[in-house]
């Protein structure tokens, strides 16, 4: 074993805050991109794209953007769905108003847009706490909804009520449609959720990540050491709402090409993403990355299994699906409750002390 | 005005509907803190064990065998036994495990569990949707309607009759036995509760059972009306407004939360296209049909306007925070 | 009852100044309870102010009401010539008043470390921006007060704990941790609520020195509720009695010990 930190030292303040203070995880995040940007693209088809990677990617995005309201600053919610749909249907608006506008743009703009409704929505956490809160925010996903569906504006007044992507450019590239190139979408929704993730690790190490824990653990005595809790909710549910909104747009723009608002973006999906970031942990960075690909990857587990192996019907397998999605929930709540980011923890401090058992 | 009473008098009898489901809630919630997210599909799963038993399907293969059909004597508690031998499983495989955990944790393995029951129903007794004949009334009520001109579906009647009747038991059950005084010490003191020698364990498998049998007359009533499929899970949804209204531990509470929901939300059906138009309709053209498809939402708007005003909700007291 | 008004030099040669904190007829009510009546005292600037009295007396509601917590119906708070009628929570961070906690209320997720830093959240002002940049302006003020922070981890001997999370740490140093992340205020007004309750003695002589050192060398004013009568007759300058939400006496711990109400509030003498 390899994962040791003796004879690291830190000689400043500066590398003992360092995203990665120890080098052996330097050397495997870097390992990790380089997979991610050099590696995959190499051998990437259609059908591992658009069914494994860019959807583990976008799912990704939104998980972190929940994490961060949730997971970091407690506040519990509900309405993911509703957000991705703002951002989504956002996106939409901006690229069919403003054609000549860079993807890039779009994305950011549909996440301002999400973060603004956010807000909005954040603001019963002024006076309302806990279930009640995500009862608020269950608010927010069935109104939202309902809007998208019944104001003909939002989906340009078409008469199958359905939102489909115009092909548009990031950069010079074409990004979004069939006719872009497999790999240009998967770089693209890469390099974003990337720097996403980036931004997050930041917000998360410094002094925005220490005051939303605060709130989370005891939200009295952080507003006695000066910390405002209602400002530091609002800045949550708006962060948190601006990832989730860019992920609604790249769900929409990138991955599926067409959507509608309760089909694509009902309550089903504000649990999928409640669930990612509880088993891949609370208040992680990389959990809502685990949590994702487990979530994205374990349908697929279960059809292959039952479907290809053992010849059960489409259907029967789906139930199956279901069934087991909440078996393994409960059972990862019981047995790790902290989610796969402090199983991944546990495994290295035990490299650390490896070969000694304590 | 006439039809203004119709509409209040339906919106009345749609609530009692969300009184049940809340009252599901309630239960539990008191008992062991836990939100169960469940309680909707767990009347999806008693209703349609109870069409199997009743029609003799196989499990599993969903083919319908007359000559194994139970009658309604039969079935129903046979039914209630599946039930509480779900509050068992539950207490035994979820519960017991996750004691002191997070309130979060607790109501993610019901979310999980809901998965579950969903699952598990479609497995055993089939995807489609079934209709449900015990033999109650269909229509409208003929003497309202000829004598007041008042038109009033008698199933929602027997509805509102069974869950007033369930209500004033489930009061008997918690004021005057025993068990129910153990109950409701639990709710108040988990430690207390154990140190004066109620098994927490035997608590939460009644309470449990109680929330299923609860589950299956709500499961049946709105079946009767709708067919039984897999939006009748969905009722658990409509519940929480009701909830926010109530409080979460107010049996009253349930009650009238879910009154003053089905008649907000009917009202807000039939007059609140109008009143938009009204209002605003001199600055931009609105459709009146707007406020159609609103009772997914309706509800948790009331909900939360409430709720900003008044945080403890209906009947709950004001907390004070101690530091 | 001695109120001094001049600055004082103490026997350990410590400057007690002007008043710092008037709280004047202060009466505070829940429903149908009083929780406070009719009380009024001061708190100087350098001193160390005890608060004690029976259990039920009002002393926690007290220092709620000093940091904006409750709010009470009559009375006004004057903190560095500032007459309000109450206390805001934020109002009295930013003005300089820090607290710690009965039951201890530290951030429990989070590690020693982090725990402190939130206590200069109000010294760090980049923007959110800077934050998400992490790399420039937002990295040198965190290390700044990083630095800051490592002081008051060096002041109290918390080093070898600074990386765990304070939930798993035993109760003295939870104590301490939570002490430290007051300090990182810089507070002008330290308000302690029974600082060493549940201490052994070498803990509880740790703390004392702390709290010393804590008036001494940063000139800090101190107000502390404890229950241990020897260290409040040790520790402090002067000592307000409560009683059933009433003040019973105000003076120094002599004057205080001798007093005859006190003595029959703490033997549970009725109340006519």
């Amino acid at each position: 074993m390899f994962y040791r930190e003796s004879g690291q030292f830190k000689t400043g303040y500066a590398a003992d805050q360092a995203v990665f203070p120890i080098l052996q995880d330097r050397w495997g995040v870097l390992l990790m991109l380089i997979i991610g940007f050099v590696g995959v693209p190499l051998v990437i088809d259609d059908y591992w794209a658009n069914a494994v990677f860019i959807p583990f990617l976008a799912y990704s995005l939104a998980a972190l953007g929940l994490n961060i309201l949730t997971g970091y600053c407690g506040q519990l919610s509900l309405g993911t769905g509703g957000f991705l749909a703002v951002g989504a249907y956002s996106s939409y608006k901006l690229m069919t108003g403003f054609p000549e506008l860079d993807m890039i743009l779009v994305l950011l703009g549909a996440g301002a847009i999400t973060a603004l409704v956010g807000l909005l929505f954040g603001l019963p956490s002024l006076r309302i706490k806990g279930f009640y809160l995500a009862v608020a925010t269950l608010a927010a996903q069935f109104f939202l909804i309902w809007l998208f569906y019944k104001v003909p504006w939002f989906y340009n007044y078409n008469a199958t009520g359905q939102i489909t992507v115009p092909p548009r450019e990031a950069l010079g590239f074409l990004v979004t449609t069939q006719k872009a190139d497999i790999v240009v979408r998967y770089l693209f929704i890469l390099s974003i959720v990337t720097v996403f993730a980036i931004a997050a690790k930041n917000m998360v190490r410094g002094r925005i990540g220490r005051s939303w824990m605060a709130i989370r653990d005891m939200d009295i005595a952080a507003e006695l050491i000066g910390i405002r809790p209602f400002a530091t909710k609002l800045s949550a549910f708006a962060v948190s709402s601006f990832f989730i909104g860019v992920a609604g747009a790249l769900i929409f723009s990138v991955w599926l090409g067409a959507a509608e608002s309760g089909e694509t973006f009902g309550i089903i999906e504000s649990f999928l993403v409640l669930f990612m970031i509880i088993i891949g942990g609370l208040g992680s960075v990389l959990g809502s990355f685990l949590g994702a690909a487990f979530i994205v990857l374990m349908p697929i587990g279960v059809k292959n299994v039952l479907v290809d192996w053992f010849g059960f019907t489409a259907v029967f397998a789906k139930h199956v699906e279901i069934t087991t999605f909440g078996v393994l929930i409960i059972f990862f709540l019981i047995v790790e409750p902290h989610g796969l980011a402090r199983l991944w923890q546990i495994i290295k401090e035990k490299m650390r002390l490896w070969p000694f058992p304590h | 005005m006439l039809f203004f009473l119709e509409t209040v008098i339906s919106g009345l009898l749609a609530g009692v509907m969300y009184s049940l489901v809340a009252l599901g809630f309630v239960l539990i919630f008191k008992a062991s803190g836990v939100f169960n997210f469940a309680q909707g599909v767990l009347a999806l799963f008693a209703a349609l064990t109870l069409v199997g038993l009743l029609s003799g399907t196989t499990p599993f293969t969903h083919v319908d065998n007359p000559a194994l059909a139970m009658p309604a004597w039969a079935a129903i508690p046979a039914t209630i036994l599946v039930m509480v031998l779900i509050a068992v499983l539950v207490e035994r495989f979820i519960l017991r495990h996750l004691v002191n955990q997070d309130q979060i944790i607790l109501f993610m393995s019901m979310v999980g569990l809901a998965y579950v029951l969903e699952g598990a129903g479609d497995i055993i007794w089939g995807s489609d949707v079934k209709v449900i004949d015990l033999g109650l009334p269909q229509g409208a009520w003929d003497w309202l309607l000829d004598s007041h001109g008042l038109y009033i579906e008698k199933i929602e009647l027997v509805a509102a009759g069974v869950a007033g009747a369930l209500v004033i038991v489930l009061a008997i059950f918690f004021q005057k036995t025993r068990i129910g005084r153990a109950l409701r010490a639990v709710a108040d003191d988990h430690q207390a509760a154990l140190s004066v020698g109620i098994s927490l364990r035997t608590i939460w498998i009644i309470v449990w059972s109680v929330a299923g049998v609860v589950a299956l007359v709500t499961g049946v009533m709105w079946g009767a009306k709708s067919g039984i499929q897999f939006s009748l899970s969905l009722i658990a949804l409509k519940a929480l407004p009701v909830l926010i209204l109530g409080g979460f531990e107010s049996i009253p509470g349930a009650i009238v939360g879910g009154l003053i929901i089905g008649v907000g939300e009917k009202l807000a059906e039939v007059y609140g296209g109008e009143v938009i138009v009204a209002l605003f309709g001199r600055w931009i053209e609105i459709d009146p049909g707007i406020f159609t498809a609103t009772e997914n939402w309706f509800a948790y708007v009331l909900a939360l306007v409430f709720l900003l005003f008044r945080p403890q909700g209906l009947f709950g007291e004001k907390i004070i925070e101690r530091v | 009852m001695n109120v001094m008004t001049k600055p004082t030099i103490t026997e350990d040669h410590r400057t007690i100044g002007d008043v710092q904190m008037e709280v004047k007829n202060i009466t505070l009510r829940f429903g149908g309870v009083t929780a406070i009546h009719n009380t009024s005292f001061n708190i100087r600037h350098g001193e160390i102010r005890a608060i004690i009295g029976p259990n039920g007396a009002g002393k926690t509601s007290m220092l709620n009401v000093i940091n904006g917590f409750y709010h009470p119906q009559e009375g006004t708070i004057t903190f560095k010539g500032e007459e309000r009628r109450d206390m805001r929570p934020h109002i009295a961070a930013t003005q300089g008043i820090a607290r710690t906690f009965q039951n201890v209320a530290l951030f429990k997720g989070m590690t020693t470390l982090d725990n402190i830093m939130t206590g200069r959240s109000l010294k760090m002002k980049k923007n959110i921006f800077w934050q998400i940049l992490y790399e420039g302006p937002a990295k040198m003020e965190e290390i700044e007060n990083r630095k800051f922070v490592e002081t008051i981890i060096d002041f109290l001997e918390i080093q070898h704990i600074r990386r765990m999370p304070v939930g798993k740490l035993p109760y003295g140093l939870q104590k301490r941790v939570e002490l430290g992340r007051a300090l990182a205020m810089e507070p002008e007004l330290l308000l302690l609520d029974e600082p060493m309750a549940g201490m052994n003695v070498e803990e509880k002589e740790d703390m004392s020195r702390f709290i010393i050192d804590i008036n001494e060398e940063f000139g800090t004013t101190i107000a502390l509720i404890e229950h241990d009568m020897g260290v409040v007759m040790d520790l402090s300058d002067r000592v307000v009695v409560l009683d059933h939400g009433e003040l019973i006496a105000d003076g120094t711990p002599d004057e205080v010990q001798k007093n005859q109400d006190v003595i029959d509030a703490y033997l549970g003498v009725a109340h006519d």
